[in-house]
């Protein structure tokens, strides 16, 4: 097989380019944007439906278009393009041969099935179930089976990134050991197969179930073993996307991280301390005691988090170090002022890892505390929440990268400048919307996933505060911003894949390596430092007033 | 660079920037103090939940309720029946698809076992406005001992997703002073 690997060089870089793995990055990146365009319009349907004066969709529709809403982004878009990264961060980044690129040809196609074959069972009707497919409420056998068969196709794919890893050291493809975003997709890929296992331990009997061969399945050991693929996905996804951070920071800035040590040792948290985080899907359900809550909610105390808190620091603050090294000294803002806010590649990037932090970050910390749980479970503050996770954050950051990977893979040049300048700006404000917005109706506690927040249908009555309606309104905005900042990518995205001129030496980046700083004592990032000072103000005093929250609801024992 | 090998072949004995160090303490004692929140909350805090719960079967539960309800109604709005319970009682609440049955009335400030469980699929119990949200699951006894601190009239929202008629299941609840 080696002997028919086909290289090219690439200019920006010097790096050998395996072909194979180029045209697998390429059809894994074109299948997550497909998705991404079928659930992002699911989503505006979802978003135009809650608004109360415009209240789209009937009910029906409005379940089934939440359901595909949640699988389409949630589940293919985010790991079809996880899959491109982990081919781009192993091969590519390692000069190496991609290993089995039939394998991951398998992987792929599997994945393509599944992703289709679960879209048509939820299309049909007759699987309404929400992604989460909560037992006992049954699906549609093939509904399951999808689901199955695309996990297969991400198991192979991960694999297929791990076979890379030996073949590069073996053919010594680069020298000591393997580079940071590499690192940062290895803790994704070996989270990502414990993920899969438990996905695995949980769908295929519940297959089984929906096909009548099993008679019962326990709702709450569902649940639990559910949550440990459903929340796991979610650190394979941190992961990914703060490997995509270090990455854009490197190639747009040539910016190097301050310790290599300390950005490891944060990614390995993140596998040592996965713990069960479905606890905190759990924490107020009957029956499991509060010392396996609080110990598994916080990760055995709050460890993963502080690897998110540690790259929330090292990230934006290997970007002021090569800032402040070419000369943008002056004050403490001139380095972030004079970024090249005009790249969309580097703009996507910052916005990404501001409203993760700040939005996505926080919120879940308090959310998933054992008792502060109990004001906002299964509210519209978790869907706000993790729109602040899973689309300020990961789909962000992937949008970003997106834009290196098309002159860098796709080898063309970015079709209507203008409105990809745009994009990631459009699509923040949006989803901060959409995220604020649901958090705060949320702590007016209106439902989620739920077609009608005046109960017209209902026996007996309640009404919502007038404030909760507002909130709603102003989330229907914000989800067609969101949409129009979907469309602007999309857009994009095809253009230039398709009619995007072919790039030249010219026209790519520059890579414009740092080497470094000089010696750990001298690194100087104030600005940095001001930033995650009100970041952790934010957070002390967002998590110490839902307390007060809590205290003032009905005591509980 | 992070998309190139580190330039110290051995990265774990690199030097740390002060700053690095700093954060990274200050992140990990915040972990602990809100480890430790939740700890203290179960000491020193008024709002938490049991975890008691008894697999039953939903027959049994249903029966129980009937018996409450049987003993204790007052009236029936909607054809559901407003079942006020001696304070400390065990008070039971079915949730059902698309139903949460009976009404309870309660008195203010007195404490009550709440028995709380489903017939079919999961439910989610939001009372409203109070916003205390609990999830119900088939075959769970949910148990917890609750005391209403606001009189008025509340809303039983369900808020887990139990099909079509999800939105459209919504209880009542009375708290008398
Ligand atoms: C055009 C952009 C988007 C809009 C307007 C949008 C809007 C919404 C709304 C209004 C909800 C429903 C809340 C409810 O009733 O419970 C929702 C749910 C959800 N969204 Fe989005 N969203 C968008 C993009 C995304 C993306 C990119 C992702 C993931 C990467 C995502 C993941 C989810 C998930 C997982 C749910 C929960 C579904 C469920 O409860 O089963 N959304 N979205
Ligand atoms: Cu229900
Ligand atoms: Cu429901």
């Amino acid at each position: 097989m080696a002997t028919a690997t086909q290289f090219r060089t690439c200019p920006t870089t010097g790096l050998r380019v395996d072909l194979k793995a180029e045209n697998l990055i390429k059809a894994n990146a074109v299948a997550a944007v497909i998705f991404l365009a079928v659930g992002g319009f699911f989503g505006l349907l979802v978003g135009l439906t809650r608004w109360p004066a415009v209240h789209l969709l009937p009910a029906d529709w409005f379940y089934l278009a939440l359901t595909a809403h949640g699988l389409d982004v949630l589940i293919v878009w985010i790991i079809f393009f996880e899959m491109a990264i982990l081919y781009f961060a192993s091969a590519i980044l390692l000069n190496s041969r991609l290993a089995g690129p039939r394998w991951a040809w398998l992987g792929f196609g599997l994945m393509v099935v599944g992703a289709v074959v679960v879209n048509i069972a939820v299309l049909q009707g007759g699987s309404t179930v929400m992604f989460t497919s909560y037992v006992p409420m049954k699906a549609a056998p093939h509904f399951y089976l999808g689901i199955i068969l695309f996990a297969v196709g991400a198991l192979i794919g991960c694999f297929v990134f791990f076979g890379t890893l030996v073949v590069a050291k073996e053919e010594r493809t680069y020298q000591g050991s393997i580079p940071l975003v590499t690192f940062g997709a290895l803790t994704a890929a070996i989270i990502a197969v414990f993920t899969i296992a438990s996905g695995a331990i949980i769908l295929i009997p519940t297959l089984l179930w929906s096909m009548g061969l099993i008679s019962h399945i326990d709702s709450l050991m569902y649940k639990t073993i559910w949550w440990a693929m459903g929340h796991s996905s979610q650190q394979v996804n941190v992961s990914a996307h703060v490997a995509v951070w270090y990455a854009i920071a490197a190639i747009v800035l040539g910016a190097r991280t301050l310790s290599e040590k300390v950005s490891r040792t944060a990614f390995l948290l993140y596998i040592l301390f996965l713990q069960l985080a479905s606890a905190h899907h759990l924490l107020v359900e009957p029956g499991i005691s509060s010392e396996w809550k609080i110990f598994n909610t916080s990760y055995a105390m709050y460890l993963a988090v502080l690897g998110s808190m540690i790259h929330g620091m090292t990230v934006p603050g290997s970007i002021e170090a090569a800032q402040r090294h070419r000369g943008l000294n002056r004050g403490l803002f001139e380095w972030l002022r004079k970024a090249p806010w005009g790249n969309p590649a580097f703009s996507g990037m910052f916005l990404s890892l501001i409203m993760f932090g700040f939005i996505g970050g926080i919120s879940g910390v308090v959310m998933g505390t054992e008792q502060l749980n109990i004001i906002m479970h299964n509210t519209l503050y978790t869907p706000g929440h993790f729109h602040g996770t899973v689309v300020a954050g990961t789909t962000l950051a992937f949008m970003a990268i997106t834009y290196l990977i098309i002159p860098l893979i796709f080898r063309r040049e970015l079709v209507m400048k203008k409105i990809a300048q745009w994009q990631p700006y459009v699509f923040s404000i949006g989803v901060a919307g959409l995220s604020l917005f649901m958090m705060g109706a949320g702590t007016l506690g209106v439902s989620r996933r739920h077609w009608d927040m005046t109960f017209a249908d209902a026996a007996l009555k309640f009404d919502y505060p007038e404030a909760a309606f507002l909130m709603m309104g102003l989330n229907g905005l914000s989800a067609i911003l969101a949409a129009l900042g979907g469309i602007m990518y999309i857009a994009v995205v095809v253009g230039s894949v398709l009619f995007g001129k072919r790039t030249t030496e010219q026209s790519l980046p520059k890579l414009n390596v740092i080497a470094s700083y000089g010696s750990a004592d001298s690194v100087k990032v104030p600005g940095t430092v001001v930033m995650v000072a009100v970041f952790f103000t934010a957070f002390v005093l967002y998590y110490f007033i839902n307390w007060k929250y809590l205290s003032e609801i009905w005591p509980l024992s | 660079m992070a998309v190139v090998p580190p330039t110290e072949r051995i990265w774990w004995k690199e030097r740390i920037a002060k700053v690095e160090i700093m954060w990274v303490a200050i992140a990990f004692l915040w972990g602990l103090v809100m480890f430790f929140m939740m700890i203290y909350w179960h000491g020193a805090g008024k709002q938490n939940i049991s975890n008691e719960a008894y697999r039953t079967d939903p027959a049994v539960f249903a029966q129980k309720a009937q018996a409450m309800a049987e003993q204790y109604k007052v009236r029936e709005e909607a054809g559901i029946p407003v079942v006020h319970p001696p304070p400390g009682s065990d008070v039971y609440l079915i949730a059902r698809l698309w139903q949460w049955w009976p009404i309870l009335e309660l008195e203010k400030d007195k404490a009550y076992r709440l028995h709380l469980m489903s017939m079919d699929w999961q439910h989610g119990f939001s009372a409203q406005p109070v916003n205390l949200n609990l999830q119900i699951h088939p075959n769970y006894d949910m148990v917890l001992t609750v005391t209403p601190d606001q009189a008025g009239e509340f809303g039983i929202i369900c808020n887990e997703y139990c099909g079509i008629g999800h939105h459209t299941m919504v209880g009542r609840l009375y708290v008398k002073e």
